[in-house]
This record gives structure tokens, C-alpha cells and sequence, in this order.
């Protein structure tokens, strides 16, 4: 198929004795939004740092529009600018202002002139309801606006695939809300998105494709439907029961 | 799940009112108490500078208001040196020094953080650098730049003088001892800084310039600024090659008039100078901890 944005096939990765992905095969079609769930240290995080170039794979194969990213000629800044990615504990630059946050990549990385960066951060941050806060320092705002910014960051790169790990598990619960209203709209306006997730609420709801991860090894995978009322997989059943 | 209840918590009520007889003083008595021990103290050191024939020499060697003034203007006729003149060279020698070591230091930092094959040689070098010029004491680097440099022949660097020489020394130790500071300052950013900033595609470079180092530098001002009191003081230490600076100038007096009222005028230069310093990067470091409570 013509639309895919993410493959992995067998992908392996080891630190040291410890193989965190043990043959993970996952592919991410254009919309499409794909949730991975799974216990801490299942490898979810490490999956997708692998994706976008944090970590070197082991074995196994990752493409990205069907280019093989373990190909030398590759280059991963370039590869990175066309994935977004957001972190459990957001990771904002203390020390840059909200606008200077979102201002940093297109204009450092993409060279793009501050001037006509500047409209585009200033309607994403409409979009967040933070206009207001363009010149605030990320420790003046509440966890929730600081992960929204930090989804916002990301996007202004204009990325094909956002990858999202965890984004809501730092956050007080009275906060998650929302941080996942803004990943909904992102979904139902056709983003790409790779969301590792403890909120199965959130994944029955956005998600087209719902992965089960354990001890590194995606153990079953399809619709929302499938995974929450029919689980094939005894490990999958367990874990559901468990969490719910 | 059962548990021994005597394990599991104590059924006593706890007697919480102090034992010890003294309590911390507060308000109007803590003052009270403050002000007479004060008085008591100072009282006592100054009666005995004042009234003693031993305060008496004492202030008459070290704090002569007369040989003070002659050691701050000097006299030719006599062969001595005015400290008011050397105190532009101190004040050259250190800045020079400073911002000469801001750049090697942070060179030398960013050298030794760079994880290239290619640049191992010079990570090496880097490394036996620091190790080499923390463990030499100033005063011998000042000896063999200052001494050694002159009767090498090698051209230009062969023909300065004493107080350049003392900047190339100064700058040879100091920068290796900010070189660790602004490591350790990079290392102590959380790695989702990085984490993040590469995930924007911005290549190592710009991350480092960007991201790292202005969170680095920040916090690193404080020692950064204690190295820089060190410094300046230790330009005291170049008065050995000869150059014409305050302690050198403090020195001679000493030598010639027998009266230590030279060197106390020197001591108060590099306190004006210091102080104010030492003043600020407190405030900074009591800022910061503030900052760091606040954000806990």
C-alpha cells in the first residue's frame, strides 16, 4: 500500500543482557492513529524512540514513506524533522519563553524566517487557548498547558507523524482531560499519530488500531472493538482485566 | 493481611514539649540579647587594640594612617613604587585573564563532552589538560611561563612582559578549572532536554548552542563567578616575575620602610575589588536555592 508512513519489521533492541523489543513489526498508515498499550517497561517508549532515531535498533528494519532509516546515507535530523515527538514530562526549554519554544524548531532547524513562523505559533497557541501566555516562561503554566505546548511545539515542525509517549502520566488527573481533548481534535482532523497510552478510555475512543505490548513483544494488535471486547491473546486479557 | 499491632503503630501518646532548658530567643529579647553580646565582644577587641602596648605596635606596623598614604603614592626618591599605579595592572591582568578563560574553559568543556571517533586525540589532550593544570600550583606555572618563555627564543612569545606572561599563566590553570565547572554545569541539564530538542531535527551543534549550554551556563554562574574571586586575587601572584602591580609595589614598601601598612593597603585593594563580588554571587546562589525550593 502507497500510504504508509511507519514500518517496522522484526525491529530488536537491546541494552546490554536486556532486550527491551524482541521482533516488533507495526505499520502506521496516513490518519491513522495507533495506540500502544501495555505495562510499564513492555518497551512502548523505547519503540518509539527507535522510530524517530533516539536509539539505534539491533536488528529488524524501520522505514519511514519506504525509506529504510538504517540505511547510512540516511540523515536523522532530517528524518526527525518530519516526526514529531512528545514526552511524558513534556521537556519544554526552561529558559525560552512559550512563543520561543515553538519559534525554535522551524526557525533553527528548517531555517524558516522568524516573521512568517511567528503567525503560524501564534494560531497554535490560539488553537490551545494560550495566546495569552505567548511570552510566559513554561514554569508559570500548569502541567496540562505546558504538555499542550509541548504538543504544539511539535506540530508547527508541520510533521507527518506525531509520536506521543505517555504524555498524560505526569500529569495531575484533574489535568488529562485537557491534554486528551487536544490529541481527540488532533485525530479527527486526520493526524498520523503513534500514541503509547495507559488511558484505555482515550485509546478506545481515538484509536484506529490498538497494539498490546509485552516484555518487548506486540502480542496482538486490531480495531479498538477487537482488542477491548474480544481479546485473542490470554496476556492481553489479563492485562486489561487488570487495568480496568 | 493480618499485622502485629504493636509492630504496625504505637498506642502511646508522645510527650512533645522540650527538655533542654534554653529556648531560641525571639523578638525584642532575642535583640536585647543579640546587641549585648555584640557590644561585649567587639568592646573587649577593641580595648585591647587600644590599650595594650602590644595594640599599640600593632597599629602602628600594620595600620599607620601615615605609611598607609605613603605606600599608596609612592616616592621616588626613596625607590618606592606607588600601589595606586599598579592597580591597573592587576585590573588588566584579570579581566584579560577572564575572558581569555571563559573562552579556552568552554572549549575545553565542549571538547571533552564530544563523543566523536575522530576527536579522540584532542578529547585526550583535553583531559590531560585539566588533570595537569589542576594539580599544578599557580605559583610554579607563573615561574615556568614567566621565566621559561624569555630565554626560549621563540619570537614574539619570547619578547613580553612580566604582566602578559601573568595573564598566560593565570589563564592556563584557571581555564582548566572552568573547563570542569561548565562540564559539570552541561552534564547537571536533564537528558529530555536533549531528548526533545533533537526530536525538533536540530543537529547536535545547534542543540549544544541552543538548548544545553544556556541552561548550562546558568547554572554555572555562581562557581563560574567564585573562580573569577580566586583569580583576581591571585594576580597577586605575578608580582614574583617582577611586574609593576600592587603587591609588588606593597612588597617593596615592606622591604624598605619595615612597615607592614604597605601590605594592608594592597589587602584593601583586592577587598574592594572582591567584595562586592563575593556579595553578588551569594545573592545568585541564594536566588537559586530559592528557585530550587519554589520548584520542589
Amino acid at each position: 500500500m502507497s500510504d504508509i508512513v511507519l514500518e517496522l519489521n522484526s525491529v530488536v533492541k537491546r541494552f546490554g543482557e536486556n532486550e527491551v523489543l524482541r521482533g516488533v513489526s507495526l505499520q502506521l498508515h496516513r490518519h491513522e492513529v495507533v495506540c500502544l498499550i501495555g505495562a510499564s517497561g513492555s518497551g512502548k517508549s523505547t519503540l518509539l524512540r527507535c522510530a524517530n532515531l533516539l536509539e539505534t535498533i539491533d536488528a529488524g528494519s524501520i522505514s519511514l514513506f519506504g525509506q529504510p532509516l538504517q540505511d547510512k546515507r540516511i540523515d536523522p535530523d532530517l528524518v526527525r524533522r518530519h516526526i514529531g515527538m512528545v514526552f511524558q514530562s513534556f521537556n519544554l526549554f526552561p529558559h525560552l519563553s512559550v512563543l520561543e519554544n515553538i519559534l525554535l524548531g522551524p526557525v533553527n532547524a528548517l531555517k524558516r524566517k522568524r516573521e512568517d513562523v511567528n503567525e503560524e505559533a501564534m494560531e497554535l497557541l490560539e488553537r490551545i487557548g494560550l495566546r495569552a501566555r505567548a511570552n510566559d516562561f513554561p514554569d508559570r503554566l500548569s502541567g496540562g498547558q505546558q504538555q499542550r505546548v509541548a504538543i504544539v511545539r511539535s506540530l508547527a515542525m508541520k510533521p507527518s507523524l506525531l509520536l506521543l509517549d505517555e504524555v498524560t502520566s505526569a500529569l495531575d488527573p484533574t489535568l488529562v482531560g485537557e491534554v486528551l481533548d487536544l490529541l481527540r481534535d488532533l485525530a479527527h482532523s486526520g493526524t498520523t499519530m503513534l500514541i503509547a497510552t495507559h488511558e484505555m478510555n482515550f485509546a478506545r475512543d481515538v484509536a484506529h488500531q490498538v497494539a498490546y505490548l509485552e516484555a518487548g513483544v506486540l502480542v496482538e494488535q486490531g480495531t479498538p472493538a477487537s482488542i477491548f471486547s474480544h481479546p485473542q491473546h490470554e496476556a492481553t486479557r489479563k492485562f486489561l482485566e487488570r487495568v480496568s | 493481611m493480618t499485622l502485629d499491632p504493636d509492630v504496625a503503630s504505637s498506642d502511646e501518646t508522645p510527650n512533645l514539649f522540650t527538655r533542654r532548658r534554653s529556648r531560641v530567643l525571639t523578638g525584642r529579647r532575642g535583640l536585647a540579647a543579640a546587641t549585648l553580646s555584640s557590644v561585649l565582644v567587639f568592646g573587649a577587641l577593641f580595648a585591647v587594640l587600644f590599650t595594650t602596648s602590644g595594640g599599640a605596635t600593632l597599629r602602628a606596623d600594620f595600620f599607620s594612617p601615615h605609611q598607609m598614604w605613603l605606600a599608596w603614592t609612592g616616592d621616588p626618591r626613596l625607590g618606592l613604587l606607588a600601589i595606586r599605579d599598579g592597580i591597573f595592572t592587576n585590573i588588566w591582568m584579570f579581566l584579560l585573564s577572564e575572558a581569555l578563560v571563559l573562552a579556552l574553559g568552554l572549549a575545553i568543556a565542549w571538547i571533552r563532552i564530544t563523543q566523536s571517533s575522530v576527536l579522540l586525540p584532542f578529547r585526550i589532550m583535553a583531559t590531560a589538560y585539566t588533570d595537569t593544570f589542576r594539580g599544578v600550583p599557580l605559583l610554579l606555572v607563573v615561574m615556568m611561563v614567566g621565566y621559561g618563555l624569555p630565554i626560549l627564543n621563540f619570537g614574539f612569545l619570547s619578547r613580553q612582559s612580566p604582566a602578559v606572561y601573568g595573564v598566560m599563566a593565570l589563564t592556563l590553570t584557571y581555564s582548566s578549572y572552568v573547563a570542569e565547572v561548565i562540564r559539570a554545569g552541561i552534564f547537571s541539564v536533564p537528558n529530555g532536554q536533549l531528548l526533545a530538542a533533537r526530536s525538533l531535527g536540530l543537529t547536535q551543534a545547534s542543540t549544544m548552542r541552543l538548548v544545553i549550554l544556556p541552561q548550562a551556563i546558568r547554572t554555572v554562574i555562581p562557581p563560574l563567578l567564585n573562580d573569577f574571586i580566586s583569580l583576581q586575587k591571585d594576580t597577586a601572584l605575578v608580582s614574583i616575575l617582577g611586574a609593576v602591580e600592587v603587591t609588588r609595589a606593597a612588597q617593596i614598601f615592606q622591604s624598605t620602610v619595615f612597615n607592614e601598612s604597605g601590605l594592608v593597603v594592597a589587602a584593601l585593594f583586592f577587598l574592594i575589588l572582591t567584595i562586592p563580588m563575593t556579595r553578588y554571587t551569594d545573592h545568585l546562589m541564594a536566588r537559586d536555592r530559592a528557585r530550587r525550593l519554589v520548584g520542589s
